[in-house]
């Protein structure tokens, strides 16, 4: 398998503030990778290395290869979905879409053709002669899709391309995009802070935190084996237990996860187990999530379904239990 | 549960009247605008449509005095040779000063909206707008001065050894003359160095409006530097252009200070409003040499519109 994207110990400063500090990974052709991290944690910053509108303060970025040190945006083989679409809003929607072919001296009726036919793609066929401020955020988003993949770039850069949509239709979208970069067989690089996204669609995930990457790998292992105390916190709902606290239980101070659905009602002679107080319980429909407060203070999530078991009213005393296999071990930092 | 707050009740004037405009916003704004658009109506467009009806009243030559006896006569004369050669004259005049403004504008303004950040962006405002705090009269002088035979200019050009090229361009026919301050080349540098401004700041307030990420999806899409700014920024920086040289075109058509002090002999449109109305008390010709500048300008904008400069807007 070729390497599509490859950073090399790249970081990127302003003045003092490290954006991104030492980052290598390899991201293969042909695959959905997501960047995932809170905001400032410097995964924009990465795909704007990746398309050119950031230069590296040092290390090297590969792109199918080939060195882009100082190669300008319009050199680069990669096309991107900005967030808020940034479509020029002088030109109609076929124009816009046709505006990468045009630049590179593909005729009138060609560009129009081609145009045409990845409005089709994104199912905005014959909307072609409105312009930006007549259609409707998700078309808009549409549209901006259609613009960078007329250009059929070998990679495309998304940046948090779904976030100013509406819940509904960003998980319609969700499923578009999905299937669309299957179809097309491109590198999709897709930058977001929603973690619910990023497990959904990708192949893997690269955990940004503060500059660095604490974690890449498939969603799966990424949710069930989290290496950090950051990656379990930030990637669905855990237990980080550390401390005195992990110390009674495991017998050692290292940190671990555990996840709220793992954990049981009741006692277990064989299993860790913790004692506590129901402070609270937040109804979610299908489930209901308790707040145990243990003597320590610390608060201890617990997932109940909703149509199992009796649910234990605030204020009462609750023992709880989980599996001891469902224990991931984690580090403060990554190494 | 505790009662809903009792707001007292009391006879409070202000407090009614703002609970009326509450209710009422409509009436707030009709007593807010009313004022201003009083204002625009009456002393604004009312005194221009007293000088277009004005402009066909008729003008006696040999009494000097202005009936009311309604005429296209005036419109006529501006058509004689003598009068069509003012209009062109001023008119050639803007056009070459609302183009050198706008290029020369063009990469101040860019590189304050794109470029200047904290207090060389305040630096670069208070440049460009302190010469609009000097008064223009006191500007115009100080330039017969600068570009007289033995002004700074002159100087300058002998130190650089470079007085022949001073030469050759007043020699050339049309823009050269005598010396500096009385060639129209003279004249088209005061008018320039006046206005500039004026195109300044409407350019940098539409490029600050582009937004950074449309420039950088251009790049993204293959286009170089030269077709991002043909296809991206100088559409969109259009109206901006549009408004300035309006600013500089009708200043250089109205103006009646500088085409007196600065260059050669020969009336102006403005000099020409001056005169007719002033001297010889030609009201009604002089409101149809007002109006030349009015039509040109609406033209103008005609023109603009159908060339899309105000679809982005």
């Amino acid at each position: 398998m070729h390497i599509a994207v490859e950073f090399q110990q790249v970081s990127r400063h302003f003045g003092g503030v490290r954006a991104v500090d030492e980052v290598s990974v390899q991201i293969m052709d042909g695959e959905f990778f997501s960047m995932l991290g809170p905001s400032g944690s410097g995964k924009t910053t990465c795909l704007r290395l990746i398309a050119g509108f950031e230069q590296a303060s040092a290390g090297a970025i590969f792109i199918h290869g080939v060195s882009a040190q100082g190669l300008p945006p319009y050199r680069r083989d990669v096309n991107t979905v900005f967030q808020d679409y940034a479509l020029f809003p002088h030109m109609n929607i076929l124009d816009n879409v046709a505006y990468g072919l045009k630049v590179k001296g593909i005729g009138q009726a060609e560009r129009y053709r081609q145009a045409e036919a990845a409005l089709d793609m994104v199912a905005l066929g014959g909307f072609g002669a409105r312009k930006p401020g007549q259609m409707s955020g998700g078309q808009r988003q549409r549209v901006a899709l259609a613009r960078a993949l007329v250009n059929q770039p070998r990679v495309l850069l998304l940046d948090e391309p779904l976030g100013a949509l509406d819940l509904k239709l960003r998980e319609q979208m969700q499923s578009e995009l999905k299937a669309l970069q299957k179809q097309l067989g491109i590198t999709f690089i897709y930058v977001t802070h929603d973690q619910g996204e990023a497990l959904s669609m990708s192949d893997r995930v690269a955990v940004f935190n503060q500059g660095k990457i604490e974690q890449i790998d498939t969603p799966k292992m990424l949710y069930s084996q989290p290496k950090t105390v950051f990656v379990a916190d930030f990637v669905g709902t855990a237990n980080v237990i550390r401390g005195a606290l992990a110390e009674q239980i495991t017998g050692a101070a290292q940190a671990f996860a555990v996840r709220p659905e793992q954990i049981r009602l009741g006692a277990s002679t064989s299993e860790p187990q913790i004692n506590g107080q129901v402070a609270d319980i937040h109804y979610l429909g299908a489930s209901s999530r308790l707040a145990l407060q243990v003597s320590s203070g610390e608060r201890v999530w617990v997932t109940l379904a909703n149509d199992s078991a009796v649910i234990p009213a605030i204020g009462s005393a609750l023992t709880v239990h989980w599996p001891k296999h469902s224990m991931v071990l984690l580090n403060e930092t990554a190494s | 549960m505790s009662s809903p707050t009792q707001f007292p009740n009391q006879w409070m004037p202000l407090r009614r009247l703002s609970d009326l405009f509450w209710r009422q916003p409509k009436l707030l704004l009709l007593v807010l605008l009313l004022p201003p658009l009083a204002w625009f109506g009456i002393v604004y467009l009312g005194s221009l449509l007293a000088l277009l009806w004005q402009s066909f009243y008729t003008f006696d030559d040999f009494t000097m005095a202005v009936t009311q006896q309604l005429t296209l006569a005036n419109y006529q004369a501006l058509f004689d040779a003598a009068n069509y050669d003012v209009v062109l004259r001023t008119f050639v005049m803007a056009c070459a000063v609302t183009l050198a403004s706008a290029i020369l504008g063009f990469p101040i303004a860019y590189y304050m909206a794109r470029y200047a950040k904290g207090w060389q962006k305040g630096a670069m405002y208070v440049a460009v707008m302190l010469p609009m705090w000097a008064s223009y009269i006191v500007k115009a002088y100080a330039w017969t001065v600068i570009l007289a035979k033995g002004g700074v200019v002159y100087w300058f050009y002998n130190q650089l050894g470079l007085s022949s090229v001073i030469d050759a361009l007043l020699a050339l026919p049309s823009i050269g003359g005598n010396s500096l301050s009385t060639s129209n080349l003279g004249r088209f540098t005061v008018f320039t160095y006046i206005w500039l401004p004026f195109m300044i700041l409407p350019i940098q307030a539409s490029i600050e409006r582009i937004p950074a990420n449309l420039i950088q999806a251009s790049a993204d899409l293959g286009a170089t530097p030269r077709q991002t700014f043909s296809t991206v920024i100088l559409p969109l920086a259009f109206p901006g252009v549009v408004a300035g040289s309006i600013f500089t075109f009708s200043l250089t058509l109205g103006d009646y200070i500088i085409p007196q002090l600065i260059g050669p002999s020969g009336l102006y449109i403005g000099t020409m409003v001056y005169t007719m109305q002033g001297s010889i008390g030609n009201i009604p010709l002089a409101a149809a040499f007002t109006v030349v500048p009015v039509l040109i300008i609406a033209l103008y904008l005609t023109i603009a519109r159908r060339l899309g400069a105000f679809d982005a807007l």
